[in-house]
């Protein structure tokens, strides 16, 4: 069990050993975030730009104009939310080779309640052309997500948590931007998931086994660009889909599935998420019952589904 | 404050350079029809003194590692920076009666991904001066001597991101950025002053931490003499406040606040020319 964002932070400070055009830059949020981790590694390199995300945002632009490989971060609610359009005109239409690590998305923030929640930015982020978003499900895809983020020349956003996960994904599995994972086989449905989302469907997964129902989880990291050879073929193959993720039913992993398949493999689909609402105070693993985002709420719908496709 | 090294035969000469600009603006405009005319008049006798006298830069080879680097923040005066590009040969000057239209390299706003010369893409207000900033930090950081130079507008400084970056150039003492703020005092719904006042302009720079020059910003020897002075302050960012006319050079167009966004038609174009000392056979 680690948080995505301190995988991050770990991953970071090693880029910044191996690559001196690694530079980072933070709003008032270093502890949280992790880049403080970096941060006391190379002083000369890290960049506090104070409370100002927009200012922060044009900055890593500039840097990246310099050579250099900027990776900024704060709260996803802050640097999706307040930077969009910094984001957009300043990172995502030059094609800034800029990496904006936001963490603390989702409900699972907690108790700092639904101010600080982000459930729009993966939405918001994947609207804008020339940008990769990229949701990892643990800490070690984390690290392989950051290192090939650091490889790639362009904009990208990776959406990070702030609690504990288990690792789910398989930990010498190559991380390739765009290709999503299958981590347990199934016939009857498949899940689609992202983030810490993957982990609960696989625990549906296993409560839907001892029904007689097999369920397909695919992990998809990357939202955009969208892996479709990997939904097709689940498609085609188990005629159903249930996507899961942290974060509003509009527009993002569910929205971005039922665009795709529709167009190209239409079968009966259901999306878990926010349900087009804001967040609330609690604990985190109150909040995920709350929400429905149990691995029994996953199971429900993969029942229905099923039931739904047989007709 | 006007003392320069600059001898009086190269202040006429970029005085010059900047009529002839300023023709190129007018049958630019004109030819597209579309385009900012009063914003790029007003601020082209610094991007002239700039591109033929302060910046180093080698038009032949515009990646140049050891060049300065120049943000138009105020990007709607695109059409300032592309006759000058032009002029200095980054591409050929054909290519400026092609501005705007479909398939052209010379964007409404600049585009670095398009247009050889320009570094970071401005247009939305507010966001050029913190690219300058992350330009100035990435610069130092690798020990370059190459300074940054920034156009804002006056306008422009009611974008709160301005001031976020004000005050991280402040922070950071960035001494190789210069700021230059062309205040024409005019913006597209009248005066600066009546629809939100910004002054005093140079106080608030100061506050923030910057050397603060005042000029005449069509005063081609004040404006060469305070870049020189701008590149000798250590320890912290130069801000030029350059008191301007909108639409400068043009009578009618100046101090026209409706000339903001609106190109000279076929009937303005020959009496534009006329004000500018130069022949129309079109």
């Amino acid at each position: 069990m680690i948080a995505t964002r301190d995988a991050y932070g770990q991953t970071l400070a090693e880029l910044g050993e191996e690559n001196a055009a690694v530079v980072v830059l933070d709003a008032d949020l270093s502890g949280s975030t992790k880049t403080s981790v970096f941060a006391k590694k190379f002083p000369e390199r890290f960049f506090n730009m104070g409370i100002a995300e927009a200012n922060m945002v044009g900055t890593a632009a500039g840097l990246a104009a310099a050579g250099k490989i900027p990776f900024l971060s704060t709260f996803a609610i802050f640097a999706a939310g307040r930077g969009w359009e910094q984001i957009r005109q300043s990172l995502a239409y030059p094609k800034a080779n800029v990496k904006v690590v936001a963490t603390h998305g989702g409900i699972t923030v907690g108790e700092d309640g639904g101010s600080h929640q982000s459930v729009e930015d993966i939405a918001i982020m994947r609207a804008i052309p020339n940008m990769t978003v990229i949701v990892p499900a643990d800490g070690p895809e984390t690290a392989k997500a950051i290192r090939a983020a650091a490889a790639y020349k362009g904009p990208v956003y990776v959406r990070l948590g702030r609690n504990k996960v288990p690792t789910v994904t398989v930990e010498d599995a190559p991380f390739e931007i765009g290709k999503g994972t299958q981590l347990a086989d199934g016939n009857d449905l498949t899940f689609v998931t992202t983030g810490l989302m993957t982990a609960q469907a696989l625990a549906a997964a296993k409560l839907l086994a001892t029904e007689g129902i097999s369920a397909r989880v695919v992990h998809l990291a990357t939202i955009k660009p969208l892996d479709g050879e990997i939904l097709l073929k689940a498609a085609r193959e188990t005629g159903a889909i249930v996507t899961a993720e942290e974060h509003s039913v509009v527009g993002g992993l569910g929205g971005a599935v039922a665009e795709y398949l529709s167009e190209n493999c239409p079968v009966p689909l259901r999306r878990i998420g926010i349900n087009d609402r804001f967040g609330l105070s609690g604990k985190a693993e109150e909040l995920i019952k709350y929400f429905g985002l149990m691995p029994a709420d996953l199971a429900e719908a993969g029942r229905e589904i099923v039931a739904k496709k047989r007709g | 404050m006007e003392r320069t090294s600059v001898n009086s035969e190269t202040i006429s000469s970029l005085e010059e350079k900047a009529r002839q600009l300023r023709v190129d603006i007018v049958k630019t405009l004109h030819k597209s029809q579309s385009g900012h005319t009063g914003g790029s008049l007003s601020a082209i006798d610094m991007v002239a003194a700039l591109y033929f006298h302060v910046m180093r830069h080698k038009p032949a080879d515009p990646k140049w590692e050891g060049r300065d680097r120049f943000v138009l923040c105020k990007g709607h005066a695109a059409p300032a920076l592309y006759v000058a590009l032009a002029e200095a040969g980054y591409f050929p000057k054909e290519d400026l009666m092609m501005l705007r239209r479909l398939g052209s390299h010379l964007q409404g706003h600049p585009d670095s991904k398009q247009t050889p010369g320009v570094e970071v893409c401005t247009g939305s207000l507010g966001q050029g001066l913190s690219m300058a900033n992350g330009l100035a930090l990435g610069l130092r950081l690798d020990g370059s001597e190459s300074r940054v130079y920034a156009l804002l507008g006056d306008g422009e400084l009611q974008e709160g991101q301005v001031w976020e970056a004000a005050m991280a150039a402040g922070h950071y003492k960035l001494d190789n950025l210069c700021a230059l703020i062309d205040v024409n005092r005019l913006q597209i719904d009248g005066e600066v002053a009546k629809v939100m006042n910004v002054e005093p302009v140079a106080d608030k720079f100061a506050a923030f931490g910057w050397e603060v020059i005042d000029i005449d910003g069509h005063d081609m020897k004040a404006i060469v003499a305070a870049l020189e002075q701008a590149a000798t302050v250590k320890g912290k960012p130069t801000a030029i406040v350059a008191r301007t006319v909108k639409g400068k050079g043009v009578s009618f167009f100046e101090n026209k606040a409706s000339y903001h966004g609106v190109a000279p038609s076929d009937e303005e174009l020959p009496k534009a020319l006329e004000c500018l000392g130069e022949q129309c056979n079109l």
